[in-house]
C-alpha cells in the first residue's frame, strides 16, 4: 500500500511523516503541492510545519494549492487522508473538517508530551486503538487553540465525531478540550499533535518503562494501512 | 489607480491575544484610558482598470471564501480608495 505525503513551501514534517509510513509498513510517496498528481497513492499525509510562513492565516493559502483539488476530490471518495497539525489547519480551511484553529489562549507557542483519550475507534486513522484508549504523543503548535459555532460543536459532539481529547492539561484552550476530529465518513482525520514523531522506541516521548520509547502513534499508521489492506 | 480596501477583524466574542499583547504593552507604558486593543487585517487590492459592481462583487466573495475565514474571522468592511500615482509614473 501507497501512502502520500504532500509536501508544501515550509512543509516541516513531511519526512517525519515519511518514515512513520515506512515503519508502519506501508510505502511512502512523496508529494509535491504545485502539482495536480497524486500519484495512485491509497492514502494521504498532510504534514505539520508552517506553510507559506502561516501568512494570511495558517494553512490557509496550502488550502488552495493545486494538489488541494486532488486531495479534495480523493476525499470525497472516501480516500484515507491525515491531517496533523498545520495539516488539520489546512483541512478546516478547505472545508473537510468544521471548525477553526486559533492561537493558544496563553499566546505562547507549546511543546510538550501530550496524554490523549481516543473518542472514536472507527475511523480509517484510528480503528486499531481500544476505545477510550489514553496515548501519548508530542504536542507542538503556536496556533492549536480548536473552535467552532456552538451549533456545530454540539453536533461534532453528538455524532461522535471527535476524535482525540486532551487529557491533564488543555494546551491551548480547544473547545470541549478537542484535539481532533473526524467527518461523517470517517475518513478524514485532523488533529493538532503529531503522531508521526511517536513511531520508533528510542524517538518517542517517555513512557513509564523507558526513556523515549512511546510509540503510540505508530497505530494512526497501521490502522490506516490495515484498513487499506482489508478493502483490497 | 483605484484600490478597493477589505478589512478583517477577529470574531469580537473570540481571544485576540495580540490585542491582549499589545494593550498589555500599552499598559506599561502608562497608557490606562484603553480598556481593550484588538488587532485585525486590511488588504489593498489594487485593480487594473474600473471598479465596476462586477468587480466589487467578486471581491466581496473572495473576501468571505479566501481573505477571511467566517468560522474565525468577519469582514468589517470593504471600501474603494482612489490612489495617486506613484511619483513618476506616467498617467
Amino acid at each position: 500500500m501507497r501512502i502520500g505525503v504532500v509536501t508544501f513551501p515550509g512543509s516541516l514534517d513531511d519526512r517525519d511523516a515519511q518514515r512513520a509510513v515506512r515503519i508502519a509498513g506501508a510505502e511512502p510517496v512523496a508529494l509535491w503541492h504545485g502539482t495536480h498528481d497524486l500519484d495512485g497513492v491509497d492514502a494521504i499525509v498532510l504534514p505539520g510545519g508552517f506553510s507559506y510562513g502561516d501568512y494570511l492565516r495558517c494553512g490557509a493559502i496550502a488550502s488552495h494549492s493545486p494538489i488541494m483539488a486532488e486531495v479534495i476530490q480523493a476525499a470525497d471518495r472516501g480516500v484515507p487522508v491525515l491531517g496533523i497539525c498545520n495539516g488539520f489547519q489546512m483541512l478546516t480551511e478547505a472545508h473537510l473538517l468544521p471548525g477553526g484553529l486559533i492561537r493558544n489562549d496563553h499566546g505562547s507557542f507549546i511543546c510538550r508530551d501530550q496524554r490523549l483519550r481516543v473518542e472514536n475507534t472507527s475511523t480509517d486513522w484510528t480503528n486499531g486503538f481500544t476505545e477510550a484508549q489514553e496515548i501519548t504523543i508530542p504536542l507542538k503548535n503556536g496556533e492549536g487553540g480548536f473552535i467552532a459555532s456552538a451549533a456545530e460543536l454540539e453536533r461534532l459532539e453528538g455524532e461522535n465525531h471527535v476524535v482525540f481529547r486532551y487529557l491533564d492539561v488543555n494546551p491551548n484552550g480547544s473547545l470541549n478540550n478537542i484535539a481532533g476530529i473526524t467527518n461523517a465518513r470517517g475518513n478524514v482525520v485532523g488533529l493538532m499533535p503529531h503522531p508521526e514523531h511517536a513511531v520508533e522506541p528510542g524517538f518517542g516521548p517517555d513512557t513509564p518503562d523507558a526513556m523515549r520509547s512511546g510509540v503510540d502513534g505508530l497505530t494512526f499508521f497501521t490502522s490506516a494501512l490495515e484498513g487499506l489492506l482489508a478493502r483490497a | 489607480m483605484p484600490t478597493i480596501v477589505v478589512e478583517v477583524m477577529p470574531k469580537a466574542e473570540l481571544l485576540d491575544p495580540q490585542g491582549k499583547a499589545v494593550l498589555g504593552a500599552l499598559t506599561r507604558l502608562g497608557q490606562s484610558q484603553f480598556s481593550s486593543v484588538r488587532v485585525g487585517k486590511r488588504f489593498e487590492l489594487t485593480v487594473d482598470g474600473e471598479v465596476t459592481d462586477a468587480v466589487l462583487a467578486e471581491v466581496a466573495t473572495l473576501a468571505d471564501e479566501m481573505l477571511s475565514n467566517s468560522v474565525i474571522e468577519d469582514v468589517v468592511g470593504i471600501h474603494v480608495v482612489e490612489t495617486a500615482a506613484p511619483a513618476g509614473a506616467s498617467v
